[in-house]
């Protein structure tokens, strides 16, 4: 029983230690994001402002439509997320439960797809995007999540764990192969898909070069874009840079922390179905 | 269902019975991801500097130079100095990066209270942008008003002028790496952790063995595809490193934190030498390839899927 106590305590440690070092940057943006100018440059430093002021903030959203901004952001992630999840589930679930002739080098082509750097296809996609009229358009930043390697490569190996027994068993039942993948398969990946869902909209939120690239007009810049922006004009700045990356964070930080109750739900009953 | 006949109707009708799950990936596949790669690699071929239109009359003729941009690349100093860069941010990286996210894996799949308040922590910086993580760390490792180099003075240490030193910008970088990535990782181990059968462990703790003895013999193992997922995607992203780089250091000080895709962004889109760019990033290619294909290989050796 002590020895149970003192292994809780040795864990909690360890992981407020971890914990303490993940949000110490972010205790410094905060602190720093509501300082003067000059309070900036003063020594010793301020861990707290002595005199906090909201100018850095005020700056921020005088200079860029920040509002619009998060809308194009949220926009954009919610439907790339939707069809990356849709389109790689399915193919995965070729890949992994229907023997075809090729599947092989064609996964390998995945797996290969994977390691190309996104500066290399960079040139040749805008020449593309913009044959097809796409350029400054939702489109160019959405289309792609059609084709993402990762998700399928993911959703493969869980898909391969499924006994074939369960997948046997409804084709018995008289289900086809679009409804064993969508009643058998799918909920058997629900810890996958939750983990996926998280990580794609965090990219798709993320993502800086492409949108860069493809988005020049204003009114359809995407929150990293609108950061790079400021940080064009206030490079040394902190103060305003901090409010800045605070503003950009808190929408996604708030929808994490609202939609952990369902992911955790849906982790947790993988766990125990195994 | 999946067993394997010769004849070539029955293989015919297996493709026409995926087709269907496959087209929409497999169109994003050729359109975004096949024709962009054909299309670059005829690039590496010219000296293209992004002017002249791309698909206009006689461009190759005009432009076609064979083999003499990776010729240039390969005989050069930069790229081996530039490799060797990466080479040493993957070294510190990884392994620090395992560690860290088996540990976040390990914390989060006890059900202990506040379970939940640590995985959200965990997760913040993953959430943040490398814009904002970036922005972020410049400042957080400034010499004199950082808070790190302030927390060491507590401490009596004299911390580094973090990205103005040769010595020390590779591993901020690679500092600000693992934090960012940590928690994302962590969160794929966990997935991995809590899908093992909670069977295996009480049947092995009624046969009488120990944590350590049920962490190598029952953890591990069936953790292995979860792992070797880990470490490819890892490795492969260890290898395109660069917004981190970018915004915090730009390559310097004195080229020390030039790495392999900083090089092609800036020969692509500061000098639009696209045809020297896309060599180069060619030949990261065939690194990284090579890499996974290793992997690949030792998967059989080391890695346990369910029977």
């Amino acid at each position: 029983m002590v020895r149970k106590r003192l292994s809780k305590t040795a864990y909690y440690m360890i992981a407020a230690m971890i914990a303490l070092i993940a949000m110490v940057p972010f205790f410094w943006m905060l602190s720093t994001s509501f300082k003067s100018r000059s309070a900036l440059m003063s020594l010793p430093i301020e861990w707290i402002p002595s005199e906090p002021t909201l100018a850095a903030y005020k700056k921020v959203f005088t200079q860029f439509p920040f509002g619009r901004a998060m809308f194009n952001s949220v926009f954009i992630a919610v439907s790339y997320t939707l069809i990356t999840l849709l389109s790689s589930s399915m193919a995965a679930f070729a890949f992994a439960k229907i023997r075809f002739p090729l599947a092989n080098g064609l996964f390998k082509l995945y797996l290969a797809s994977m390691m190309i750097p996104t500066q290399v296809t960079l040139i040749p996609l805008f020449v593309i995007m913009s044959r097809l009229g796409l350029i400054n358009t939702y489109g160019s930043v959405i289309l792609p999540s059609l084709f993402r390697a990762f998700a399928v490569f993911l959703l493969v190996q869980t898909i391969r764990s499924i006994p074939n027994d369960f997948l046997e068993a409804a084709r018995i039942d008289g289900a086809g192969l679009f409804r064993t993948y969508w009643q058998v398969v799918l909920p058997l990946c629900a810890p996958t898909l939750a983990t996926l869902c998280i990580t794609t909209f965090m990219d798709s939120w993320n993502d800086f070069l492409w949108p860069l690239v493809m988005l020049s007009d204003r009114n359809l810049m995407t929150l990293p874009l609108a950061l790079n922006t400021l940080n064009g004009q206030y490079a040394t700045e902190y103060n305003v840079l901090m409010a800045g990356s605070l503003i950009s964070m808190l929408p996604i930080i708030l929808v994490y922390i609202f939609a952990q109750k369902y992911f955790k739900s849906g982790l947790m009953a993988g766990g125990v179905k195994g | 269902m999946t067993r394997k006949r010769n004849a070539p109707t029955r293989s015919l009708r297996d493709l026409m019975r995926a087709s269907p799950f496959l087209l929409p990936s497999v169109a994003g596949l050729v359109v975004f991801s096949l024709m962009p790669i054909i299309l670059s690699l005829l690039i590496s071929l010219t000296d293209w500097n992004g002017l002249d239109k791309l698909a206009a009359n006689g461009f190759l003729a005009d432009h076609y130079i064979g083999l003499q941009n990776y010729k240039e690349i390969l005989s050069g100093e930069e790229f081996w100095r530039v490799l060797t860069n990466t080479g040493y941010f993957i070294v510190l990286y990884l392994p620090l990066l395992l560690i860290c996210s088996l540990g976040i894996a390990w914390l989060l799949s006890k059900g202990y209270r506040g379970v939940g308040v640590f995985r959200v922590l965990y997760y913040i910086p993953v959430l943040t942008s490398w814009i904002a993580g970036a922005l972020i760390f410049r400042w957080v490792l400034s010499s004199k008003f950082g808070i790190v180099n302030n927390i060491l003075e507590i401490f009596g240490i004299q911390g580094p002028a973090w990205l103005q030193s040769e010595q020390w910008a590779m591993p901020s970088i690679v500092l600000a790496s693992v934090w960012k990535d940590m928690g994302f990782y962590g969160l794929i181990l966990l997935s991995g952790l809590q899908a093992i059968d909670k069977g295996y462990y009480e049947a092995a703790s009624i046969d009488g063995a120990g944590a350590w003895k049920r962490f190598f013999r029952i953890t591990l193992p069936l953790l292995t595809p979860s792992l070797f997922f880990v470490l490819v995607v890892s490795l492969i992203n260890a290898f395109q490193l660069f917004p981190q780089v970018m915004i915090m250091t730009d390559g310097g000080p004195n080229g020390a934190t030039q790495v392999m895709v900083e090089r092609i962004y800036k020969y692509g889109f500061r000098y639009y030498e696209m045809g020297y760019a896309a060599a180069f990033s060619w030949l990261l290619f065939i690194i990284i390839f090579a890499f996974t294909r290793l992997q690949l290989s030792a998967q059989k050796r080391w890695v346990h899927y369910g029977s």
